[in-house]
């Protein structure tokens, strides 16, 4: 099935129901009636949608296309298939996500894969704040599954992670990994300030140094076969990593001491 | 039926099903992952003394392995998953674990899973840390050189267990001779040979004249009891006896070894090939040798 913006929306769209799990078995006829809001006014997807298509049952492909940067909760609660982004896209892209994939040839705004629980987004250009993020009153963010960011990211990558793979291809600003509980950040540029403030568990690895918050503790400059496995696995999924990465040393910071300082920085080190 | 002067004797080998795993073990170079391999598949040449079978499938090249360094596969044989799960905590434990730089990953997809890294992980003392990367559980285990990663669990799949083969001598140089080219040529993906090298000189019977004992020597192939055993499978002329048995993933894999070793071991100087059964009452497998000699002049 494609979809395709034909009005662009003053206001924000939130658009749930973009995604392979209510589309699939729909007619085009049916799929134009799936309600969406414009700002609190309820719609339906083909007031602002051209559809074609039907979602094949056996890979569930839905193909978006359109200036979607105001379309916000794309791939929400996504559970299998796979979505198509061409072009950028509004916020909350594949919130609380179980399963499946989504793709992204632009960029993405905040929230992407907030409270997500399993499958993978990939966004080939930059993302918002608050990557895979808890939201504002929650304990935990990420669950499980994977965000691939090609590009940059802004503030608070993985805030009150609990488990899965955040990747950034580019630089993160700050509060990378802030509370997190476990999981893995991947940074192949540089972290803002402050990274992993407030951790319990997990790992930040970053490529370029960083200055760590007082409380973290310095432990030694190591080669864990861990980064290497992760390294790999994300060159398998498309990322460029340079081999010195792959076969480098990185400073190993443990922290933060207020928590139960069993997270830890690694920051490559040559 | 011949190869050449060799006569290859019309009977079958008996294999078992047993249950296997396989290991990658990966190192900072090869000299170390053959190191953990020798010492990781030590004592493990027959499940009856040594509770599993294992040995080194195949060397792997950097790009072959999970972690993108030189590796080793080694496949372990036992007699259910339960049995895998106690031996590779074992050996991993203590044979791939205290090997410098090494890392051990599951090498089997599906299959019955048993925890291996997410038992060894309490060796950590809670500085341990898990990783999750999709479905896969891996676990950081601290040592005094850096970590040890493992995973959580590993596959154990049906598999076969016992195939072999025996080769008559004219005299033990030649025999030899003969065993170690066709060791060579056994070696294929989905195989061990868990003896030394790949070759057994003490092939065994089920049972013996002391009760305690499960296996004894098999008399009747031992040259030096031609006349002393109550009977005797030696033609007059070999002097040396040596078997390859072995243990394989699928029941393909073992025949298709076992033709190979045939082909390579028949020449000058063997006088007959055969194969050690138990007539045909214990196990699942019956590997004819003529078939596998037939099925390749067919090919």
């Amino acid at each position: 099935m494609k979809l395709r913006l034909h009005t662009t929306p003053e206001v924000p769209l939130e658009a749930e129901v973009i995604s392979p799990d209510a589309l699939q078995g729909l007619s085009e006829s049916e799929a134009a009636l799936l309600p969406i809001y414009h700002g609190n006014r309820k719609v339906g997807l083909g007031e602002f949608f051209e559809i074609s298509g039907r979602v094949d049952e056996s890979e569930g492909v839905v193909e978006v296309e359109g200036d979607l940067s105001r379309v916000k909760l794309i791939g929400h609660s996504m559970s299998a298939g796979r979505l198509v982004i061409h072009g950028s896209v509004g916020a909350h892209l594949g919130a609380s996500m179980k399963g499946g994939e989504i793709h992204v040839s632009g960029d993405a705004a905040d929230w992407v894969g907030r409270e997500m629980s399993g499958g993978r987004i990939v966004i080939q250009g930059n993302a918002g704040h608050m990557v895979g993020s808890a939201v504002r009153g929650s304990s935990a963010g990420v669950q499980g599954g994977e965000i691939i960011i090609h590009g940059n990211a802004l503030n608070e990558v993985g805030n009150g992670m609990r488990r899965g793979l955040i990747a950034v291809g580019g630089n993160t600003h700050d509060f990378t990994g802030v509370n997190m509980l476990a999981g893995t950040i991947v940074v192949l540029g540089r972290l803002g300030m402050r990274p992993g403030a407030g951790m319990v568990r997990g790992s930040i690895v970053a490529m370029e140094r960083t200055e760590c918050l007082p409380t973290f503790t310095y432990n030694s400059t190591i080669q864990p076969d861990f980064i290497r496995f992760y390294l790999f696995h994300l060159r398998k999924l498309g990322m460029s990593i340079k081999d010195e990465f792959i076969n480098g040393q990185y400073e190993r910071w443990s922290g933060d001491s207020l928590e139960l300082n069993k997270g830890e920085i690694l920051m490559y080190a040559g | 039926m011949y190869i050449q002067s060799t006569e290859i004797i019309d009977t079958f080998a008996e294999a078992f099903k047993m249950c296997a795993a396989r290991m990658v073990i990966t190192a900072e170079n090869e000299k170390w992952a053959s190191a953990a391999g020798r010492s990781v598949t030590g004592f493990a040449t027959s499940v009856i003394g040594c509770k599993c079978e294992a040995g080194v499938e195949a060397r792997l090249a950097a790009d072959e392995t999970p972690d993108g360094r030189p590796g080793i596969s080694v496949l372990l044989f036992g007699f259910s998953p339960d049995g895998i799960g106690k031996r590779l905590v074992e050996r991993i434990g203590q044979c791939v674990m205290t090997c410098p730089t090494t890392a051990c990953f599951n090498g089997l997809d599906g299959g019955e899973m048993v925890v291996v890294g997410g038992k060894l992980r309490y060796f950590g003392d809670g500085y341990q840390a898990s990783k999750l990367v999709g479905d896969r559980r891996l676990w950081r285990i601290p040592v005094m050189e850096g970590e040890f990663l493992i995973d959580e669990s590993f596959g154990v799949q049906p598999a076969v267990g016992g195939g072999n083969i025996l080769i008559l001598g004219r005299d033990a140089r030649s025999t030899l001779e003969a065993a170690e080219a066709a060791a060579e040529a056994m070696r294929i993906p989905g195989v061990i040979l868990p003896f030394p090298d790949g070759i057994v000189r003490s092939g065994s019977k089920p049972g013996s004249k002391y009760k305690e004992l499960p296996a004894s020597t098999n008399d009747a192939y031992c040259p030096s009891l031609r006349g002393a055993a109550p009977k005797t499978a030696l033609p007059e002329d070999v002097r040396c006896v040596l078997e390859i048995v072995i243990d394989g993933l699928t029941e393909a894999a073992v025949r298709e070894s076992m033709r190979r070793g045939i082909r390579a071991a028949a020449r000058e100087g063997i006088v007959q090939i055969s194969a050690g059964n138990y007539g045909g009452n214990l196990g699942q497998f019956k590997i004819r040798l003529n078939e596998l000699v037939q099925g390749a002049a067919a090919a």
